[in-house]
């Protein structure tokens, strides 16, 4: 699997070059999103806001109003839990063009709880105007940008940063799944980093003869994609979702109210932080702690078919595992 | 002088003489408190205290120191258009009460929308709204909102969760300064707001990024909610305060128009500008002064309480009816 490094930073350059209305708004997190090259190349358009996120949301809505697009960066947490009321007056109801790229999506980083955003989904999609994007690997990072473009409103996108796998050839498109394998046994639906972990379990799965669609979700609201709601009627035995957030109003919560809304009677079993916070470890660590990994996809499978597979962690396909430490990122975090 | 002399006429914007100018805002500051006293006899509540204490700040700003666009005649508030979103094209904000927008000239922005009567009341004495607009206040499916929003009358950003106007002006103000807009931002404040975390955000960031186009103007009336400011949570020494974070400063009586025009007219010296009115928050009522130290909302104990607002009113009713020109307002029915 290819692997690129620091591919926000380089795109956002190249996107925002002929489009001067894009400005980017820092909060002492610049280098740790990956704006630092945005900084350097259009100091004009770059704006250090300090550690401040209620000023900054607010501060954005105020130049969106005349015509900016600000481009909003810190770590998903610092967004939506301190500066919510300021997102949801400042931004949301006026519905302006505000772009929020937030970092470190659910257990991403050994910060621990106070960094890791394991609820925004689910409080952000509560919102009114809100569209909501999460990126799973290098094209999603590098067509994110088109896709938010195309909205009037504010975009909260789950970024990811770093060195990042190349898992999809084509752009990520608005409330377009992509369709990873077919089949009709289990369906399952992955968001984020899960799509590139639920694919080792899927290739060990369907070695074992069993029927996999899986189906990678990078649009969270609007939520209107018909292609998913095919594959969990045609899913014999169910579907499982997986995703790197609460399992309380994330995509686990969006597909049982598909399912419920559209009559489909299907069994729902959802992969994810079971209604609990996190702590600082390593991201495969916690992945395999809070069921997220590989094998517990194996597992869930194992009991929606009522069946006993036998995989072991060998079989599982080998998954690149960034290094905590690395020169594509500014710290351990 | 008794403060309902000529009340609730409708005051043209002077036009440069001194003498006309001053006896303009005057009046207009007795025509505001007037309206919102009026409504509170009427409706059994309103924000009183704030009427008393900033009349003549919106009365100066809106006659003499904002360049704002005129309006060629009173507009009648339209109903709630419905929340701006992707499928509502007919979304408007209260920003045209202002006047229209250009480069050269200055943008209002009420931060604490608490004070939206004071606002409302304002605009009708200064001719941008219809006295009648009045009427629709607090009314199902009007935009003339209680605690007022983007959408209400004057109003053009979403204010009434204190401490997010100040930011949303100063990016604003910043995406003007981008632009080569040589108007400027006026933000009402009130002492409440200095409280609030996000206020200090930004008044760091205007200072930081030097936002001359900014000025900001204060009611120190020095109560809020829960009673007297000091009691509930000091910001006092505000005026230092502020300096320290790179503001210019000045500290004026509130109810004296002289210093609330000429402050607002001194050049910029590097910093923006914080003018902080000290006001009274019964001034011209001093009913309202057996409150104390509970100012933020008036509603009635008993009806002999109204009886005596009602008889404050009826006292100075004659004197005004025979003097008002246009549209006086009168307790309890519509002029015609």
């Amino acid at each position: 699997m290819e692997i690129l490094s620091k591919v926000h930073a380089k795109n956002l350059v190249e996107w925002a070059k002929n489009r001067p209305e894009v400005i980017v708004l820092s909060a002492d997190l610049t280098a740790s999103t990956e704006i630092d090259l945005f900084r350097d190349t259009y100091p004009e358009r770059f704006f250090s806001m300090g550690i401040a996120e209620q000023n900054m949301m607010s501060f954005a809505g105020g130049m969106a109003r005349e015509g900016f697009y600000p481009f909003v960066h810190t770590f998903a947490v610092f967004l939506y839990r301190r500066a919510y009321d300021q997102i949801a007056m400042s931004v949301a109801y006026p519905n302006l063009p505000v772009r929020m790229f937030g970092f470190l999506p659910g257990i991403m980083t050994p910060g621990g709880a106070t960094h890791q955003a394991i609820e925004d989904i689910s409080v952000m999609r509560s919102l009114p105007n809100m569209t909501i994007l999460e990126c799973g690997d290098a094209t999603d990072v590098m067509s994110v940008l088109d896709v938010a473009h195309t909205v009037k409103g504010p975009v909260y996108i789950r970024m990811l940063r770093g060195e990042i796998p190349r898992i999809f050839n084509t752009p990520m498109i608005l409330n377009q799944s992509r369709t990873i394998s077919t089949g009709n046994d289990i369906t399952v639906l992955s968001g984020g980093i899960c799509t590139e972990e639920a694919m080792r379990a899927t290739e060990a799965l369907k070695k074992q003869g069993l029927s996999i669609q899986h189906m990678h979700i990078s649009t969270l609201k609007p939520w209107n994609d018909l292609s998913v709601l095919e594959a969990i009627n045609s899913a014999k035995y169910g579907v499982i979702t997986m995703e790197n957030h609460s399992i309380t109003g994330g995509l686990g919560t969006i597909i049982a109210e598909k399912i419920a809304e559209y009559g489909l009677g299907k069994k729902l079993l959802k992969l994810g932080l079971k209604d609990t916070f996190a702590h600082g470890a390593s991201k495969a660590y916690l992945m395999k702690e809070y069921e997220i990994d590989a094998m517990s996809l194996i597992k869930a499978v194992e009991k929606m078919m009522n069946i006993s597979l036998k995989i072991t962690e060998e079989e599982l396909g080998k998954i690149y595992l960034a290094p905590v430490h690395s020169k594509a990122k500014a710290e351990a975090l | 002088m008794n403060i309902f002399e000529n009340r609730c006429a409708i005051h043209p914007r002077p036009q440069g003489d001194e003498v006309f100018w001053h006896s303009s805002i005057k009046r207009a500051a007795r025509g505001i408190r007037c309206r919102v006293l009026e409504h509170t006899i009427k409706n059994n509540g309103g924000y009183l205290s704030q009427a008393c204490s900033s009349a003549e700040i919106f009365a100066s700003l809106y006659l003499k120191v904002m360049r704002l666009g005129s309006v060629p005649s009173p507009i009648t508030p339209s109903s709630f258009p419905g929340v701006p979103g992707p499928h509502n094209s007919g979304y408007f904000t209260g920003a045209d009460y202002n006047g229209p927008k250009d480069k050269d000239l200055d943008r209002f922005f009420l931060s604490p929308s608490q004070y939206s009567l004071v606002l409302y009341a304002t605009l009708i004495e200064t001719g941008r709204m219809d006295p009648d607009g009045l009427e629709d206040f607090n009314k199902n499916g009007s935009v003339v909102e209680m605690i007022g929003a983007e959408h209400s009358p004057g109003m053009e950003v979403m204010s009434g969760s204190l401490g997010q106007g100040i930011s949303q002006a100063a990016g604003i103000a910043m995406a003007r300064k981008l632009h080569g807009e040589t108007g400027r931002i006026f933000i009402f404040m009130s002492d409440g707001e200095f409280q609030i975390g996000q206020v200090w955000e930004a008044i760091q960031t205007i200072s930081f990024y030097k936002l001359l186009n900014i000025i900001i103007y204060v009611d120190i009336n020095g109560f809020q909610c829960d009673g007297k400011m000091t009691d509930v949570m000091n910001i006092e020494p505000l005026e230092k305060r502020l300096e320290a974070f790179g503001m210019r400063v000045y500290r004026i009586d509130g109810h004296n128009i002289e210093a609330l025009v000429s402050y607002g007219e001194i050049p910029s010296d590097g910093r923006a500008t914080v003018i902080l009115c000290d006001t009274c928050p019964w001034k011209d009522i001093p009913l309202l002064k057996s409150r104390y130290p509970k100012f933020h909302y008036l509603r009635f104990n008993t009806e002999e309480e109204r009886e005596r607002y009602r008889e404050f009113l009826s006292q100075t009713n004659g004197n005004t009816i025979k003097s008002s020109r246009k549209k006086p307002c009168r307790m309890g029915k519509k002029q015609a």
